[in-house]
């Protein structure tokens, strides 16, 4: 009734090409945006922001990296927490360098190191491929929190062997350390998540992200039909791990504030972000944000009800958030392959069609 | 012999005694990722589950105390018995069949046809939920698994290989653990069982043939659901062993699931379809990464093994995409 095209006329090129063609989905997207920025805010309090928002919001931001790289361009990676932690130390390092530059310009700057660090491990991807690819990026991984771990220039020699985050501010306002009011670090992830959703939906719909596309559905044909492999995948790979290196300096500087990398972006922290572009949906860019905000919320969730309803003891409560991931996973890859986004799609084919289905 | 020349040999020994060990979880993904074509990542969390079973049988845990006592407020934590090793192996044995027919029926059945990429991620989620359950059902507890192999440093080979340091008197012969060598010899039985077993028994032969060609296999009246069941049956049995052996070593605990990581890159060595494959190639990882922590590991920080074998994969990948022993992988559009 509401949700179609009709009557809803573009008259330019514009108009055509816009990322929502259909107006309920264009203000239904606005009204988030609205509710994201000026009711939140509002609204939130430290535990709220630390426990849901922020990791929320940082999660998305990588799971939106990993998707491009395995759900549009199908290059399996399990390399994701190292390349967060490529983010994060290159963040720390720039922020104690640089004492004088904006916050802002250090994250963007993090995540090109992750770029430059990303293309490097993606270049085996030229010869290997599927599994063989998938275990090759494990060396990323390990290799990477390993020199973290080693090298004491990353971490500014400091006795701890962990890194944390200086007090930064930005426009006045704190954004970093402990003395941040609430709504101040959750408007800075927004913004740059904001801006990185839009920056890959615009990427993954245009030329490029067709290129991605062909080359994940079956890359010798694409090459033969003028899609330049090495170009293609190493792009997904410098755009992926930009965002995933944004997402670490992030999940570091404004979300933990301290780090130990062995910890904080370990192998399972790679599985996580996989986790959610699986349950989400591969290849969808809504499906990152589902499945970013399922994973987060779900242990919290289980959680509450397990040991605060229950009175469970903590490690039998975390042992079955275990199970419950694993089984959820299974039955996600059993009843729905596509994940959360194929139901948002499902509904919103009936939805146009409603309340006259045929 | 120079000193350094001997300890080499030490380590090159100890890290061939490491591979043999890797080479045992290898095993089992080859014979699966053979089979069904489906790379399971499982396969260390099923050699922590089979371990974990195990002593659980031996010591007469109940299943699920701690979720009981959390869910009625009980004090239960043993039967008060001890099971003989021999048969809480059998048991355990048992219950991996039980565990390979329920992965058959719940999982892999409703995945036929799927695109490899989403098996080997339902393996993972496999792995998760394998994890959590057996920890809820035994306890996360660090354990000791202890069936009678005999342990420490073999006195005999330390006494007879001192000659070999000529005089030399900070060389005392050299250090092998008991356990060690006897995981080698059942590794070597293990695998002659494997060849023979898939060479000349009819049940081998099914294998082989859905191996090759599921369809074909079909239709010459091969039950698929049958020899997936054995398959992942093998496969765990293979698991309980390595159980037993790195259980044995070092505990069982929750970073044993962590050596199935260290089985990929030695498959990917290997080939992904070998199993002489996953010897040599655990063999060469083993000794790789225990010379390269020897000799160039005290320069740069040390703790590399938690990566070489994963670059030396990485790069030998490059060189040869299909791994020492794999079936080259010919691509058509």
């Amino acid at each position: 009734m509401f949700y179609r095209e009709a009557g809803d006329f573009k008259t330019n090129y514009a108009d055509d090409n816009q990322t929502f063609p259909i107006k309920f989905d264009r203000y239904r997207y606005y009204f988030v945006l609205f509710v994201a920025f000026a009711v939140i805010p509002f609204l939130i309090n430290d535990y709220w922001v630390n426990a849901i928002f922020l990791p929320f919001l940082i999660y998305s931001i990588a799971a939106i990296g990993l998707n491009i790289l395995v759900g549009y361009c199908g290059q399996v990676s399990l390399g994701t927490g190292g390349f967060m932690a490529v983010g994060a130390y290159a963040c720390y390092k720039l922020m104690t360098s640089f004492p004088e530059i904006n916050i802002f310009i250090h994250v963007l700057l993090a995540g090109g190191v992750t770029a430059g660090v990303g293309v490097l491990f993606g270049l085996p991807s030229l010869r290997i491929k599927g599994f063989y690819l998938a275990v090759a990026t494990l060396a990323a991984q390990f290799f990477l929190v390993w020199l973290f771990n080693r090298v004491p220039w990353f971490y500014n020699y400091s006795a701890s062997g962990q890194i944390s985050a200086p007090e930064r501010t930005l426009f006045g306002l704190e954004v970093t350390g402990p003395n941040t009011t609430a709504w101040a670090p959750y408007l800075f992830c927004l913004v740059i998540l904001t801006i990185c959703a839009v920056i890959a939906r615009n990427l993954t719909r245009g030329m490029q992200g067709r290129k991605w596309m062909a080359i994940r559905d079956m890359d010798i044909a694409a090459e033969i039909i003028g899609v330049n492999p090495l170009k293609a995948k190493l792009s997904a790979f410098a755009v992926s791990s930009f965002f995933i290196g944004v997402a670490g300096a992030l999940f570091f500087s404004v979300y933990l504030g301290a780090v130990e990398v062995g910890e904080a972006f370990g192998i399972n922290q790679s599985f996580l972000v996989l986790f959610m572009i699986i349950i989400g949906g591969l290849g969808s860019i809504f499906g990152s944000f589902a499945g970013a905000a399922f994973l987060v919320l779900m242990p919290v969730l289980l959680k509450n009800v397990l040991v605060g309803g229950l009175g469970w003891p903590t490690d039998t409560a975390a042992h079955f958030e275990f199970l419950i991931v694993g089984a959820l996973i299974v039955t996600f890859l059993i009843a729905e392959p596509h994940g959360l986004a194929q139901l948002w799609r499902v509904a919103k084919e009936k939805l146009r069609l409603w309340p006259f289905p045929h | 012999m120079p000193e350094s020349l001997l300890y080499g040999t030490e380590v090159v020994l100890n890290g061939l005694m490491a591979g043999v060990l890797y080479a045992l979880v290898a095993l089992g993904f080859v014979l699966i990722y053979k089979a069904s074509g489906i790379f399971n990542y499982a396969q260390g969390v099923m050699a922590l589950f089979a371990a974990l079973t195990l002593v659980g049988i031996m010591e007469g845990q109940i299943p699920f105390a701690h979720l009981i006592n959390a869910m009625f407020g009980t004090e239960l934590h043993h039967f008060g018995w001890h099971v003989p090793a021999f048969l809480a192996i059998l048991l355990t044995m048992v219950v991996m069949v039980f565990l390979a027919w329920a992965v058959q029926k719940f999982v892999f059945r409703h995945l036929v046809n799927q695109e490899p990429i989403i098996l080997f991620m339902a393996t993972i989620g496999l792995a998760y939920f394998l994890e959590g359950f057996g920890d809820l059902m035994w306890g996360s507890d660090i354990k000791t698994l202890n069936v009678g192999l005999p342990q420490g440093g073999s006195f005999w080979i330390e006494e007879n290989t001192q000659w070999l340091g000529f005089g030399n008197e900070n060389f005392y012969g050299f250090f092998l653990d008991r356990l060690d060598i006897i995981a080698t010899f059942i590794a070597a039985i293990l695998v002659v069982v494997l060849v023979l077993f898939s060479q000349y028994t009819k049940q081998g032969r099914a294998m082989r043939a859905v191996a090759d060609d599921h369809q074909a296999a079909l239709s010459v009246g091969i039950s698929l659901n049958f020899i997936w069941v054995m398959v992942w049956s093998v496969a765990g049995f293979v698991a309980l062993v390595a159980g037993i052996m790195w259980g044995a070593k070092s505990g069982v605990q929750f970073s044993l699931s962590l050596i199935a990581l260290k089985a990929l890159p030695v498959l990917m060595l290997g080939g992904f379809t070998s199993i002489p494959g996953a010897i040599v190639g655990g063999l060469i990882i083993g000794v790789g990464e225990k010379l390269f922590e020897f000799s160039v590991g005290p320069y740069i920080g040390g703790a590399t093994e938690n990566w070489f074998a994963y670059v030396l994969a990485l790069i030998f990948l490059v060189f040869r995409p299909q791994g020492l022993f794999g079936e080259k992988i010919i691509e058509r559009v």
